[in-house]
């Protein structure tokens, strides 16, 4: 059967011959719709960070071109970035099973899983990166509108001018550290999970294995569960 | 802004040290504004124009003789008139000419993150080469003397260049040039640092200025537009001209430590996922899981 198929007849959960819906259309589109536009605040953000990067803009269309959309695609960022908000922030919550999980993470470092309780449809790491991002880009939409309509702050407010770079940049290599680690695990180290969220289908073993309390939940009374 | 043939000292947003740095040794250059002999005639503000190809634009109406409250990037520079309340009483006019101060250690300089968009030639006079300006507007940020202005149809920043294509002609500014009363002189830094000396030493010995001095602040490094002033102790009565400039310190540590930080942070953070890789390699869910029905 086509993975297509699957995808355009079923619903989160619905399991046939051992795949399951892990992520809607809608959720992928967001995701990438997110991914792109950090992406290219990311490339064309580090090109203002330093000069040794500046070289970066020629990759975007030169300095002034770079300047030009990075406050457009910001703000991209920032929409996709509610939406997700909007889609995931009751799976985002922490519960208690994520608090025992946390104590005891150094196994999911060190890929002794099976130490590990089950988590549910987002593990604990997956929920502060989530936290991260989403105040990350409040901080850096409002410092971002300071930069972006510097001459608007007046003179005898200018701290809150110095203040505005200095969040920005603090708000972006705090995101950066945590989109490093995102990208590490979500293409190199879980592997899997690149394609879920491309195609939008894991195994039922892949969800057995990492989110294990989730696989239940959304079988539970079906015929499929094993 | 201009195709000067002067020696570059310092260069914006540039990785390495500036092509020809050190190699010429110009005098310093230095603009002289003694605001004890200004009568606001604005006859320099019509020669900046005027030299510079900006045609008269409207005027802003704010309750005194200023042109407009601020100088705006067609418009670099402006005499500010302000009213004074005497010790006695009585109110004095005091005028200012307000424009680039040509810091030698320029805030704007610092913290713009475009290759070449600001130099600072190694006569002192610091340049916006609009040809590389990306129009950030991180200059705005980085200027103590709020001076650099946006050109929204261009994006890019402008302000006052000292007259650097005259300058390196030989000749002298257009403001000075235009000055009736001689308020306005240029030469050297040493020179122009004497005669203000002298200036400041008249006003106090034979014209009851006790707090008359020179306004050349350190904080900046000195500028290479100082200002002769009744009293010096209280520059922010002239407009707002700020008591000790600095670069902000937030501005500094952003451009200083944070970037180290950062980037070292950023390296790590690569090397970091690098070395968990080869140490803990990829989470798999392999057919030997697979057949025991996903129990690990």
């Amino acid at each position: 059967m086509s993975v297509s198929h699957v995808i355009s007849s079923r619903r989160t959960g619905d399991e046939t011959e051992g795949r399951i819906l892990r992520y809607t259309l809608s959720e992928r589109v967001h995701h990438w719709l997110g991914a792109f536009t950090y992406c290219y605040c990311l490339i064309t953000g580090l090109a203002f960070w330093s000069p040794y990067m500046f070289w970066l803009a020629a990759l975007v269309g030169g300095g002034p071109t770079a300047r030009f959309w990075h406050p457009w695609l910001g703000l991209a960022f920032t929409l996709s970035m509610f939406w997700m908000y909007k889609m995931w922030r009751r799976d985002m919550l922490t519960t208690d099973a994520d608090r025992r999980w946390s104590r005891v993470m150094k196994y999911y470092v060190e890929n002794e899983d099976e130490k590990l309780p089950p988590v549910g449809r987002f593990n604990y790491g997956q929920k502060l990166f989530f936290w991260l991002m989403f105040y990350g880009v409040i901080l850096l939409l409002i410092s971002g509108i300071g930069l972006w309509f510097v001459e608007s702050i007046p003179w005898s407010l200018r701290w809150l001018r110095y203040l505005a770079v200095t969040v920005h940049v603090v708000a972006a290599l705090a995101t950066i550290g945590g989109f490093i680690i995102h990208v590490y695990m979500g293409t190199a180290m879980v592997r899997g999970g690149f394609t879920s969220i491309i195609r939008g289908e894991v195994s039922t073993v892949w969800a057995k294995t990492h989110h294990r309390l989730w696989y239940e939940q959304i079988t539970k009374g079906t015929s499929a569960q094993k | 802004m201009s195709q000067a043939t002067l020696g570059i000292r310092r260069i914006s947003g540039h990785a390495g040290p500036a092509p020809g740095d050190d190699v010429e040794r110009d005098y310093q250059v230095c603009k002289l504004i003694d605001t004890t002999t200004c009568i606001g005639c604005k006859a320099c503000e019509v020669a900046c124009l005027e030299w510079n190809g900006y045609t008269f634009t409207d005027t802003v109406f704010d309750n005194s003789y200023q042109t407009m409250p601020e100088t705006a990037w067609n418009y670099w520079n402006l005499i500010k008139f302000n009213e004074h309340e005497r010790e006695d009483g009585s109110i004095t006019l005091l005028m200012r000419k307000d424009q680039c101060m040509h810091c030698a250690d320029p805030g704007c300089l610092t913290a713009c993150p475009a290759d070449g968009a600001i130099v600072q030639y190694t006569n002192g006079i610091v340049d916006f080469q609009q040809q590389n300006c990306i129009g950030c507007g991180y200059c705005v940020s980085g200027c103590p003397f709020d001076i650099p202005k946006f050109n929204p149809t261009t994006k890019k920043m402008f302000k006052c260049t000292l007259c650097v294509d005259r300058v390196s002609e030989g000749l002298e500014p257009a403001c000075i040039k235009s000055c009736p009363t001689g308020c306005l002189h240029f030469g050297s830094k040493d020179d122009m640092k004497d005669l203000a000396e002298t200036r400041a030493k008249q006003l106090r010995d034979n014209f009851g200025f006790e707090k008359a001095g020179v306004y050349d602040p350190a904080g900046v490094g000195g500028t290479g537009v100082i200002y002769v002033l009744h009293d010096v102790t209280n520059p922010e009565a002239y407009g707002g001209l700020p008591k000790d400039p600095r670069i902000p310190f937030l501005v500094r540590f952003w451009k200083g430590p944070a970037k180290w930080i950062g980037n070292l942070a950023m390296l790590g953070g690569i090397l970091g996922v690098t070395l968990h890789y080869l140490r803990f390699g990829p989470k798999q869910v392999d057919a030997e899981k697979r057949e025991n029905g996903g129990q690990p």
